[in-house]
């Protein structure tokens, strides 16, 4: 007999009996009742906590905040999609910027170690936040793969303030998650961090030193998160 | 399975008394254990402030409940969605089976460097030395673990791998065997360890990684981490191998945010880990990066043998967060090698012998002081302090004989004295006039009884039996009333 067929015998033909599955309220998970001023200020809270910055623009001129960003941190080689609007609109507004705009449309194996040693910035939609922790979800596509909110030490990723949900429960549940999973699906909170240096917090160690959140508000952002 | 890779430390679970004495008299653990220890139970406790946190415990409980119940469907589902997703699923009985289905897929694309993120159950099942043997090095990616391999030793928590290090020992690990400055810069040493990492996921021929919950719906492997090296490991070689124990399913993705926020606050007191990595296939047409091949190894070893009996089940509802050893008197100041198991404190003490069998672990059930704050803090409710005592039980045979060595601390001359003293207890004649002999002896009793006087003074029996003294007590009140 397999090895899979010994195991699922062995559990089926369990020594003492079926057991009983109990039920589950997923109650305390959801039913937050958050109004959206406060799931952004829930947000920014937790995400800041950890290290994230948060940059509040109206939708409009949110690439102005970005070009703002890049000369602040001093980003000359920047990584980024070209289908997405966020990509599209961004090439377009950097295009006189003095900064190299690197194409990911290309299989990894043909530039990994330009990815790791020479790009300086990764630029991301997201698809929504969570309130409750602070965090982003990407389903990472062929136009923005997985790596570049990874490998580049800093990731500025791209967020609609009316996207933000209360909890990760509510966000599987209300974008039935369970219908139609993605190759990677991912929750980010925060840039890279360890404690394994006895407890002290260190940024940066595998994955980003930094984290850009740019929220975009459809008209002017409110002034108390701003 | 038992003791370490060769060339590493050697601790055993056969040894946990000496290895206890010797912990307790090495000042440097205690105060790293201590002062780690301190941190991360009041940064649980505060994490769950906003919490109805037995209600939610109690909903993680019944999620693992009836994952385990419908366990056996529960993984035919996994595989058949993992297949249909692309991701290639294998059984494994022990962790022999593991070992050999990992290095196989290993040498079927002529591998000679394997990436590891953090994984229980690798470490269960001596994966990097079994590789080693076959020539292709494993490297831990995982800074805690990369600073344990680097310092041959195997992890001491289950969560923070490296937590009986402090800063000043890391730096002289980094500096001795990286070359790097001695210093007391966490970020310096962080980044250097960034650096010498980055180009060993660069030049992997196979990640591979452990699972937190992998999901049957869906056919979906989650990963919660902080670093990153995760994401590394399942993204940047060609070939991602996952290997799990069969306990950790769950039925549906929405059991996952639930058993997400119960893991994350009770382990290290955040509210949310940096990443969840929730990975459904290898990288699909038209995609630029991830791997090309996904593995998932199911590993059996000794948990459908804990899954046949209705009270020691509940070990397998464990989701690995630590918070049972952060919370645990004795673990707190021996530390996690003290046990000589993969999976030390309260939790291995109940695990391991399943894995291990109780000749060599005989002495972990004891190694508690059945405070109860393990199965306070368990965030699914696990019973740990009655499984102690159940584990205990069958090490002296009177269990229901369900746990591998079942019986070996049983000794001939307990059941004797045991019997003995049964036979005098239900024979009242006989128990007050012994009891009173031995009252009148008392000054021939010895001083020393085995190492149980090592720590305690001894008994000696009152020169007035109890008996005598109501007795006693209840005629003078006699003679007080009729006077
Ligand atoms: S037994 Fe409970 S507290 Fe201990 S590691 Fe497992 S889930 Fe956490």
């Amino acid at each position: 007999m397999s090895a899979r067929d010994t195991i699922l015998k062995r559990l089926r033909e369990r020594a003492d009996g079926p057991l009983t599955a109990p039920e589950c309220d997923f109650a305390v998970v959801t039913n937050r009742g958050w109004s959206q001023e406060e799931r952004l200020a829930r947000f920014e809270r937790w995400i800041t906590s950890v290290h994230g910055e948060v940059v509040h623009v109206d939708q409009a001129r949110w690439t102005e905040a970005l070009a703002g960003v890049l000369a602040d941190k001093g980003v000359r080689r920047l990584a980024l999609g070209k289908q997405h609007p966020v990509a599209v609109e961004a090439r377009s507004a950097l295009a006189d910027v003095d900064v190299e705009l690197v194409g990911v449309d290309r299989d990894i194996e043909q530039w990994q170690r330009e990815q790791f040693e020479r790009v300086e910035a990764g630029l991301t939609s997201t698809r929504g936040a969570i309130a409750e922790t602070g965090s982003l979800w990407l389903w990472p596509t062929p136009d923005e793969p997985r790596l570049i909110s990874l490998v580049p030490p800093l990731h500025i990723a791209v967020l609609d303030a009316d996207t933000v949900e209360d909890t990760l429960f509510d966000v599987v549940e209300a974008h039935a998650w369970a219908g139609g999973m993605p190759t990677n699906a991912l929750l980010i909170s925060g840039p890279s961090k360890t404690a394994n240096i006895e407890q002290t917090l260190a940024y940066g160690v595998h994955g980003p030193r930094e984290l850009v959140v740019i929220v975009r508000h459809a008209g002017e952002p409110p002034k108390a998160t701003r | 399975m038992s003791g370490q890779p060769p060339g590493v430390e050697t601790y055993t679970p056969r040894e946990f008394h000496r290895q206890a004495h010797d912990a307790l008299g090495n000042p440097q653990i205690r105060a790293n254990f201590r002062k780690a220890m301190d941190g991360l139970m009041s940064k649980r406790r505060d994490s769950f402030d906003d919490w109805d946190l037995e209600t939610l415990r109690e909903l993680g409980a019944n999620i693992r409940l009836r994952a385990l119940a419908r366990l056996p469907d529960l993984l035919e589902q996994l595989e058949a969605n993992c297949e249909a997703n692309g991701i290639r699923v294998h059984w494994a009985e022990d962790g022999e089976e593991a070992c050999r289905i990992v290095r196989e897929i290993c040498e079927s694309h002529g591998a000679r460097s394997v990436i590891k993120g953090k994984s229980m159950v690798s470490e269960e099942m001596h994966l990097n030395a079994h590789l080693e043997e076959a020539g292709i090095e494993a490297l831990e990616s995982d800074l805690g673990e990369y600073l344990v391999q680097l310092n041959q030793q195997t992890p001491s928590h289950i969560i923070m791998p490296a937590i009986h290090l402090n800063t000043d020992e890391i730096s002289e690990i980094l500096h001795d065997k990286t070359g790097t400055e001695r210093t007391r810069d966490v970020d310096y040493m962080t980044a250097a360890a960034r650096q010498q990492l980055r180009e060993r996921f660069m030049a992997a021929d196979v990640g591979v990684s452990g699972v937190n919950f992998a999901v049957a719906e869906t056919g979906t492997l989650c990963l919660v981490e902080n670093e990153g090296n995760g994401r590394m490991t399942t993204t940047v070689p060609p070939v991602h191998v996952a290997v799990t124990g069969i306990e950790k399913v769950v039925e549906q993705l929405r059991d996952v945010p639930p058993l997400y926020a119960l893991l994350t606050r009770s382990a290290t007191g955040q509210h949310v880990t940096t990443y969840f990595n929730m990975i459904s296939s290898p990288r699909k047409e038209g995609e630029h990066d991830g791997p090309k091949e996904v593995h998932l190894v199911l590993v059996d070893n000794g948990r459908s043998n804990i899954y046949q009996d209705d009270e020691l089940l509940d070990t397998l509802r464990c989701i690995r967060c630590g918070a049972c050893m952060n919370h645990c008197p004795v673990y707190t100041r021996v530390g996690g090698h003290t046990y000589g198991t993969t999976y030390p404190g309260p939790i291995g003490s109940i695990l391991s012998p399943h894995l291990m069998g109780l000749e060599e672990t005989k002495d972990l059930p004891t190694a508690s002081s059945l405070c109860g704050a393990c199965g306070e803090v368990c965030p699914v409710k696990i019973p740990i302090p009655d499984l102690l005592v159940r584990l205990r039980k069958e090490s002296v045979g009177e269990g229901r004989g369900n746990v591998p060595g079942a019986g070996i601390k049983r000794t001939r001359k307990e059941v004797a004295a045991w019997k003995g003293f049964q036979w005098l207890a239900t024979h009242p004649a006989v128990w007050r006039s012994g009891t009173s002999v031995a009252g009148k002896l008392r000054a021939l009793t010895p001083a020393r009884l085995g190492p149980w006087t090592d720590y305690r003074t001894a008994p000696k029996p009152a020169g007035t039996t109890l008996h005598a003294l109501v007795k006693r007590h209840q005629s003078s009140k006699t003679h007080q009333e009729e006077r």
